[in-house]
């Protein structure tokens, strides 16, 4: 057997950990937004509710969550490897280089991923500072859910999003995740084998089916809580 | 016959130490019937006749199946033509008066030798660690002894057609040889003459292919693209399975270098 080290240090044991990590993700921000959805109720019960069921989970949630932060961690270190191997690999560049078009998958998203990355990661940190570790059940954000007091996260939301600049960052964003998923779902495919000629343009397509149900589904929360909120604020 | 102008603008590098610029030239009265490099060639017979020493490139074939011609053109691995290596790239490709630049392959792994010349022994380098069929050598084995399914052999021969020319490395952003060494390791995982030494090839192959210090695939398919022999990335996928139960097989002993049995 070849030492483990060996198998995830090479060029292609690295695109299995970013497969596979990517793969993760793509599980965890289909279930955030399927959870989201719960914001566009008219009122918070509905997300307050869905956030005291995960407090329930107590200890598990915690574990959850560590797990979910050490997979982006080893996949934000992993791209940072690969592309300085990459950068490694041509130190004089072209004056130019074109693609040649035909079956290329080169696109500007898609040559940029590490770019789009870093921004979700700079994104990641503000909303985990603003939502994770928000203001909580103690300075005072409490509502009723069944005649139960829970945290008011909805509060926190609505509050941030009344706010224009706030909306214009989550937007922007959920254009860089968009972009991000557009190339990364076929990717993790092909980085682990997982594909073959058959399954190769359905799964080009889901994943810009997905991208975009994604990122509206996620950058129309803002929009609309801004909309129907804004004003009062 | 129509006649054209070219304005040229080439890479030219005196050693592999030296530090490269680029030079302009142009030429008028070249036909356009012409391939690319017989374009090149009257570049350098007008330079040798100018006493200046003509513009180094390779080729041998000229028919597109060597993959000893290489280029840069204006952006593009053998230019702008699909499926086509530049000795098969025609001068009518191209606008009257146009501006072409010729760049050498860029990659840490292929050093410039001398103005569009580069050294390309990795990708031999990465052969040698696998990509071959061990053959004990005996009386000439029965012609249909060893059957293979005909759709297994005509996706080998798909990933053989690959005639190591490094254009995939040359058009990839990263400079990865991925579509290189996949297509050998698909093409003799595919065949049962294959089986003995698959595991240790996808291994060394791959070992070899890092040693180089080539990129890593991103997955782009600008390779594919840049093929003159439209090999397709699916066998970097096959690639990835190989390598994958090849490193994860309990009875694959790392570094096993002889030729018979083990893996």
């Amino acid at each position: 057997m070849v030492p483990l080290k060996r198998l995830f240090t090479s060029t292609l044991g690295r695109k299995y950990l970013m497969g596979a990590t990517g793969f993760a993700l793509v599980l965890f921000i289909v279930l955030h937004l399927l959870g989201n959805l719960t914001l566009y109720s008219h009122n918070g019960d509905a997300i307050n509710a869905y956030a005291a069921k995960l407090d329930m989970l107590g200890v598990g949630k915690i574990i959850l969550e560590i797990g979910l932060v050490i997979t982006i961690l080893i996949h934000i270190v992993t791209a940072i490897q690969v592309t300085f191997t990459s950068k490694n690999a041509r130190p004089i560049p072209y004056e130019s280089l074109k693609s040649k078009g035909g079956p290329t998958k080169s696109t500007l998203g898609s040559r940029n991923m590490i770019i789009t990355g870093l921004v979700l990661m700079v994104f990641l940190i503000v909303h985990i500072v603003q939502f994770r570790f928000g203001p909580e059940i103690e300075d005072g954000y409490t509502a009723t859910v069944n005649g139960v007091m829970v945290h008011d996260l909805y509060r926190v939301v609505a509050e941030t999003f009344m706010q224009l600049k706030w909306v214009v960052f989550y937007v922007g964003c959920m254009c860089f995740l968009g972009v991000h998923f557009r190339h990364g779902f076929w990717s993790m495919f092909q980085s682990l084998g997982m594909i073959n000629p058959r399954w190769s343009k359905p799964i080009y397509a889901l994943g810009f089916i997905l991208a975009v149900l994604l990122s509206v589904g996620f950058l129309f929360i803002p929009i609309y809580i801004y909309a129907t909120q804004g004003g009062a604020a | 016959m129509k006649k054209m102008r070219v304005r040229l603008k080439i890479w030219r590098q005196e050693s592999p130490q030296v530090k490269g610029h680029f030079e302009e030239y142009s030429l008028n009265d070249i036909l356009t019937d012409m391939s690319f490099l017989e374009m090149l060639d009257v570049l350098n017979e007008t330079l040798t006749k100018e006493g200046k020493r003509p513009v180094e490139f390779e080729s041998d074939c000229r028919e597109g199946i060597c993959g000893t011609c290489s280029l840069m053109v204006s952006g593009q691995a053998h230019g702008p033509v699909l499926g086509a290596t530049t000795c098969q790239l025609y001068m009518r490709t191209f606008d009257d008066n146009e501006l072409i630049s010729i760049e050498p392959w860029r990659a840490k792994a292929f050093p410039v030798i001398r103005d569009l010349v580069t050294d390309r022994r990795a990708l031999d380098r990465i052969i040698a660690a696998g990509g071959y069929v061990s053959v004990k050598a005996g009386p000439h084995a029965d012609a249909n002894a060893m059957l293979v399914p005909k759709d297994l052999s005509d996706r080998a021969m798909d990933a053989a057609a690959c005639i190591g020319c490094g254009a995939c490395v040359a058009a990839c952003p990263n400079a990865s040889a991925s579509l290189f060494t996949s297509a050998k390791i698909t093409q003799l995982a595919l065949l049962p003459q294959g089986q003995p030494e698959r595991k240790r090839r996808a291994i060394n192959m791959v070992a070899q292919m890092d040693k180089e210090l080539f990129g890593s695939c991103s997955n782009l398919g600008e390779c594919e693209a840049a093929c003159p022999k439209r090999i397709s990335i699916q066998n970097i996928a096959i690639m990835k399975q190989e390598y994958m139960k090849a490193a994860l097989a309990a009875d694959f002993r790392a570094g096993m270098g002889s030729a018979d049995g083990g893996a």
